[in-house]
Formats: structure tokens, C-alpha cells, sequence
């Protein structure tokens, strides 16, 4: 008899210990925390805003500075193996090592960013950050003088290259006589490098600078030589050009990392491949800063709404590359695919991806 | 075009100037026979220390000191284990590279995003309005002005003071030194602490005059140039103004070549100065040659009296 009792009460006790367990997540991160642009915006937008929406029902450990590539894999294991049931992947180097987590652990969720790769229990996300930067293109094609703009980025990939493509769309829509001079770094994270290649842009001429980098060296240049910046991943980088940040296009990920763990507790969560927009609140423009005209704030405010309604697509055609050859016929859209391969410049990009 | 020109050499001074620093010291250190490849973790040391002090207290030559005095004191560290301890000066080298890259990252972290004083150029009166080298040359901040005084002032010291050539025979030959009453544990400690004032010194003038601010990591790699720009520069300090200038112009030309469409692949021009180090290294390695040249015999080699070698 007192054993059965003390059955039953072992059964509630492991009941409720199940209820109250809180769901295990973690985030490897490819650089820290505080880095003002992509690793923070996970943080933000990840730890920070899941810990507020669940509370104690999850529990989350982050891990930053994980190198891409093969040391990534045994930090997934050791995570997988610790009971984390849910592990996201920030940074696409980390591709091939989640699949191969994925495979070992079936029981656990991963969720890798910028990738390609589902499987049933791995899947993907990322976003349509084209929408802000063509929005942040309008800004800088109005407010050039000298039709020159300076585009200092990272490395050829499609994610830079549809970036670049959508900001030269958004500028020759309203100047049709502006170009847009890319300059490659090769690097993501270097401030003395993309601070030359800024310097450099300034001295062709150009009067606004927009950049795909990590550092705010790029703004910290057009504000000692007196030109307009773009900033991107973060609104603090405002901060380093009073008299020359514009905007900067950042990454919302709450929007995604919210109802992604909300599913995970709900016992409805699918292997999708999530590809948000300014509609759902992934991608954003910050606020203008108060040197952009009213004029050109408020066109840049309807195209946002055209945007988010459905209404309009930066990559409707007719678009044409450098060589002048339609890629996309009038009254088309490039398709996702089409978009997350893209390795050609839109007309009016001066500079070249090398193959 | 006239500015394009005034830009690119402007540019390659800005660039070189770290550089430069970082690879007078190594010289001092590896004159007197110790190799210390922790240059970047004392220049990460060196450009947190500078920028949180500017941060805090808003004096710049103080915070020009303390990098100064942080990269010392990191290469003390190197000193000790590596002459006294006699551990491998590449791996204690290599430990101080990733102590510099943890410690300015984690101490570091609150000094993100934050703004602080920095050197502003500071035009010398007559030579500044010189047309062409006005511009390039003497309208710059102090710290690149303190890298043209530092380059005669160094080889006038190793080539003709006693002292220079003392800290000569100490990577020479310390038998013979240690004979002759220098005394070699001294020297050693003595210089490769100066080399780490100058890493830091690199440092102070990457987050306190080329980008000032700081963010983990920011010299990204221009320690381990400065390690090659030693041996390019075959541990002279002339040559080393010449290369370092020369490299830094190289990471500037690169991108003057993108906008003006020279079909030369950038990742062709990053690799000139080490296609330049391999040569001179394979130059260097025959011993003939390696006197020629004047690369110390007894880089890399501990000292002890009682284990002549």
C-alpha cells in the first residue's frame, strides 16, 4: 500500500517536473554579443526577446566567438548532448556542421540562418533585407550632388550582391543618372581596411556611401571628409557620424525567433525555410535621421507601405545587368531562387564580381 | 588625378604607420635574439588600453602611455617565459597573441560603440604647404610624425652607439657578449620589452588615430604583417619605413585599382608583400647570405651559461 503511494507520488512528481522543465535553447554566435551589428542583432533580437516573451519556460545559453567550419561541430554535439532541444546556427559557415549535428541528434531542433539545407528535424531561416536597402537607395539617390555613390562591401556573395543590386534599384529610381562604385574589402570585420575603402570612394567623388561591413568605420570616414553615410545591421551606428549617417537597413530577428520558439513549445513545429520580410517585421529601415529632407522621408515612407502591402517588389522588371541584357521581363518578379543565387549587377552598378 | 595621387600616398602613410611601429620593435627584440610573435595580442592590448583611457580620463597623452606601458608589460611576459624559463619563443609568442585577443575582448566590451578623444592632423607651419609633399607628408597627427623621428633615431642607436652595437652582439654571438661583461639576460629583457612599448604604441595609434573607437579584434591581422615585415625589412629600420609604408600603400592602391578598373584581382595585390617575405626568406636561408644580410644568428635561441652551445 505505501508503496503504491509513493509510486503514484513519484508519477506526479515526474509530471510536474515535466511541466515545469523549462525548454532548453541555444545560440551559437560567430563573433560577440556587442559587436553593434550582425552577432548583437541575434542577441537583441534572440536571447533577450525570447527570455522576455517565455520566462521561465525556456532557458537559454548563447556561446559567442564559435569559428566557422569544423570547430562548430563539436559545439553543437556538446550542446545536442546536454539537453539543449532547440539550437540555433547564426552565421552561414556553420552549414555543413549542422547538418551533420542534425543527423546525429534526431531529437533535437536546428535552426540554421542564411543556409539552405532542411532536413526533418533542421530548418532555415533568413531575410529579405532588399526591401530596406532598395528603400535606403531612394535616400541616397535623392541627396547625391554629384550622381556618385560609393558602395563599400564584404565579399561577392549572393546575400552582398542582392543588397547592392536592390540599393542601385531604389537610387536609379529617382536618379536615373546616379551610379553606384562598389569596392570589395574581402573582409566582413576589419575597421582600418573599410575605412581606406570608404577614403577611397570619397576621393572619386562620391558624396554618399552605403556599405555591407560590420564596423562603423565606413560612417566614421564620411563624417571626417563631410559626405552622407548608410549604416546597416545596427541603428547605433548613427553614433560615429552626427553630421553624415542617413539611415542604416537592420535586421529585426524577435520576429522570427518569437513565434519560432512559441511553435517549438506548441508541439507545432515544422523544418520550414523562412525567408522574412518588412510585412512580418524581420527586416527594417532605421529612423532617418533628421538630415534627411522631409520630402524625401515621406516618399520613402509610402514606398514602405507599398512595400509591406504586397504592392510592390523591388525586383520587378523590366531590370537589366551591366551589359544592358534584360534578366527580368517587365511585369515579373525575380523568384527566391532567382534572388538567393544572384550573381549579376543591375545597370548602373560600377565594378565587377569576380568569378 | 592629383588627388587620387595625394590620397594614395597620404593613404599608404596612414596605413603603414601601425605597421611601422610594430616592426621597429620586433627589431630591437629580435636584434637581441628574441623572437616574439605576439605582436597582434600586444597591439589589441595596446588599442584597448589607449582607447579606454582616452575614454575615461580624455587625455590622450596618457592614454598614449598606458598603451605604451601595457605593451611592455605584455612582452615582460614573453621575456620571462621565453629567456629566463626558456620555453619555445614561438609557442610563448603565440600564448600572447590569443591572452591579447581574450583580455582586450573581454575588458573591452564596455568600451563598444562608445567615442573618445582622438589625435587630430596637426599641420607643420612652411613644409605642410609644400605642394604634393605638404599634404602627404606634414599635415598628419603627431603619432605618424613621432613613426619619421622614431626611423633615424633607432638606426643612428643600433649602428652607432655603443649600446646599439652592444644589443647587436647580444643576437649575435652571447658567448662572445657575455665574455666581453654584456650582460645578455639585461639585454634581452631590456629590448624585447621596448619592442612591446612600440606594439603598443601600434595599437594606441589604430583606436586613437586611424579608427578611433573600439571593437574586439581591430588590428585584424596587422600584427602578423609586421612579423614579416622584419625579415622583408632584414632587421633594418630603414628598410622597415620603406616596407611598411609600401604594404600599407598596397592595402590603400587596392582599392584606388577597383574605381579605376585596373584589371589587376585585389587578392593579387594582398599578396605582394608576403610573395616579397617568402623571397627574402628564401634568400636568407643560407648562412652566407643570412650574415649578408644580417639577420641575428642567435634569433630564437635562449641564453644560458651553462649550456654553451
Amino acid at each position: 500500500m505505501k508503496s503504491k503511494f509513493l509510486f503514484v507520488l513519484l508519477l506526479v512528481g515526474i509530471f510536474t517536473l515535466s511541466l515545469a522543465a523549462p525548454l532548453k535553447i541555444a545560440f551559437i554566435f560567430v563573433g560577440p554579443i556587442n559587436d553593434n551589428g550582425w552577432t548583437q542583432a541575434h542577441y537583441d533580437g534572440g536571447v533577450l526577446a525570447i527570455q522576455k516573451a517565455f520566462g521561465n519556460q525556456v532557458q537559454i545559453k548563447y556561446i559567442e566567438n564559435v569559428p566557422e567550419g569544423s570547430q562548430s561541430l563539436s559545439v553543437l554535439r556538446a550542446l545536442a548532448s546536454q539537453g539543449y532541444k532547440l539550437i540555433y546556427a547564426t552565421s552561414f559557415g556553420y552549414m555543413d556542421q549542422v547538418i551533420q549535428a542534425a543527423k546525429e541528434f534526431p531529437n533535437t531542433i536546428f535552426e540554421m540562418c542564411s543556409g539552405y539545407a532542411t532536413s526533418t528535424n533542421l530548418g532555415e531561416y533568413f531575410g529579405a533585407m532588399e526591401e530596406a536597402r532598395y528603400l535606403s537607395g531612394l535616400i541616397a539617390g535623392s541627396m547625391t550632388k554629384t550622381n556618385k555613390i560609393g558602395y563599400v562591401a564584404a565579399y561577392p556573395t549572393p546575400e552582398v550582391v542582392r543588397g547592392i543590386d536592390a540599393f542601385t534599384l531604389g537610387v536609379r529610381s529617382v536618379n536615373p543618372y546616379a551610379t553606384v562604385q562598389v569596392v570589395w574589402t574581402y573582409t566582413w570585420y576589419d575597421p582600418p581596411t573599410e575605412k581606406e575603402a570608404a577614403l577611397s570612394l570619397i576621393n572619386a567623388g562620391c558624396d554618399v556611401l552605403a556599405q555591407h561591413q560590420d564596423s562603423p568605420a565606413t560612417i566614421q570616414a564620411a563624417e571626417e571628409k563631410g559626405v552622407y553615410a548608410i549604416g546597416y545591421d545596427s541603428p547605433n551606428m548613427g553614433q560615429f557620424g552626427p553630421h553624415s549617417y542617413l539611415t542604416a537597413p537592420i535586421w529585426n530577428w524577435a520576429a522570427f525567433y518569437v513565434p519560432n520558439v512559441k511553435s517549438v513549445l506548441d508541439g507545432t513545429w515544422k523544418p520550414t525555410f523562412y525567408y522574412g520580410n518588412m510585412a512580418d517585421g524581420l527586416v527594417e529601415l532605421a529612423p532617418m535621421s533628421n538630415l534627411v529632407p522631409p520630402q524625401v522621408q515621406k516618399l520613402v515612407n509610402a514606398m514602405e507601405n507599398e512595400i509591406k502591402s504586397g504592392n510592390f517588389d523591388p525586383f520587378e522588371g523590366p531590370i537589366y545587368d551591366q551589359s544592358g541584357k534584360l534578366m527580368i521581363p517587365a511585369g515579373q518578379r525575380a523568384t527566391l531562387d532567382q534572388l538567393l543565387s544572384i550573381q549579376w549587377f543591375v545597370q548602373g552598378v560600377i565594378g565587377s564580381i569576380k568569378k | 588625378m592629383n588627388d587620387i595621387v595625394i590620397s594614395t600616398f597620404a593613404g599608404a602613410i596612414r596605413a603603414g604607420t601601425p605597421l611601422l611601429f610594430a616592426t621597429l620593435g620586433e627589431i630591437l627584440a629580435e636584434r637581441s635574439g628574441v623572437l616574439n610573435l605576439g605582436l597582434e595580442g600586444m597591439m589589441l592590448m595596446g588599442a584597448f588600453t589607449g582607447f579606454s583611457i582616452s575614454y575615461i580620463t580624455g587625455n590622450l597623452w596618457l592614454a598614449v602611455l598606458a598603451a605604451i606601458l601595457v605593451g611592455g608589460l605584455m612582452a615582460s611576459l614573453h621575456a620571462f617565459m621565453s629567456i629566463t624559463l626558456r620555453i619555445n619563443q614561438v609557442v610563448s609568442g603565440l600564448a600572447l597573441v590569443f591572452l591579447g585577443q581574450g583580455l582586450s575582448g573581454f575588458w573591452g566590451n564596455a568600451y563598444v560603440g562608445m567615442q573618445a578623444n582622438s589625435f587630430q592632423n596637426l599641420k607643420i607651419p612652411l613644409l605642410g604647404d609644400i605642394p604634393y609633399i605638404g599634404p602627404i607628408v606634414f599635415n598628419r597627427d603627431i603619432l605618424v610624425y613621432i613613426g619619421y623621428i622614431s626611423v633615424p633615431v633607432i638606426w643612428w642607436f643600433l649602428y652607432k652607439t655603443t649600446a646599439g652595437m652592444n644589443l647587436r652582439a647580444v643576437g649575435e654571438a652571447p658567448d662572445a657578449a657575455d665574455a666581453r661583461g654584456i650582460n645578455v639576460i639585461l639585454t634581452r629583457y631590456l629590448y624585447t620589452i621596448i619592442g612591446g612599448f612600440f606594439s603598443g604604441l601600434a595599437g594606441a595609434y589604430i583606436s586613437l588615430a586611424y579608427t578611433p573607437m573600439w571593437v574586439q579584434n581591430m588590428t585584424a591581422g596587422r600584427g602578423w604583417i609586421a612579423v614579416a615585415l622584419v625579415i622583408f625589412a632584414i632587421w633594418d629600420p630603414v628598410i622597415a619605413l620603406i616596407g611598411a609604408y609600401a604594404f600599407g600603400g598596397i592595402s590603400v592602391l587596392q582599392f584606388s585599382f577597383q574605381i579605376l578598373q585596373v584589371p589587376i584581382p585585389v587578392n593579387i595585390m594582398n599578396m605582394f608583400p608576403y610573395i616579397f617575405t617568402v623571397f627574402v626568406m628564401l634568400f636568407a636561408s643560407s648562412n652566407r647570405i643570412k650574415k649578408l644580410f644580417g639577420a641575428p644568428s642567435a634569433l630564437g635561441v635562449p641564453y644560458s651559461r651553462e649550456e654553451k652551445t
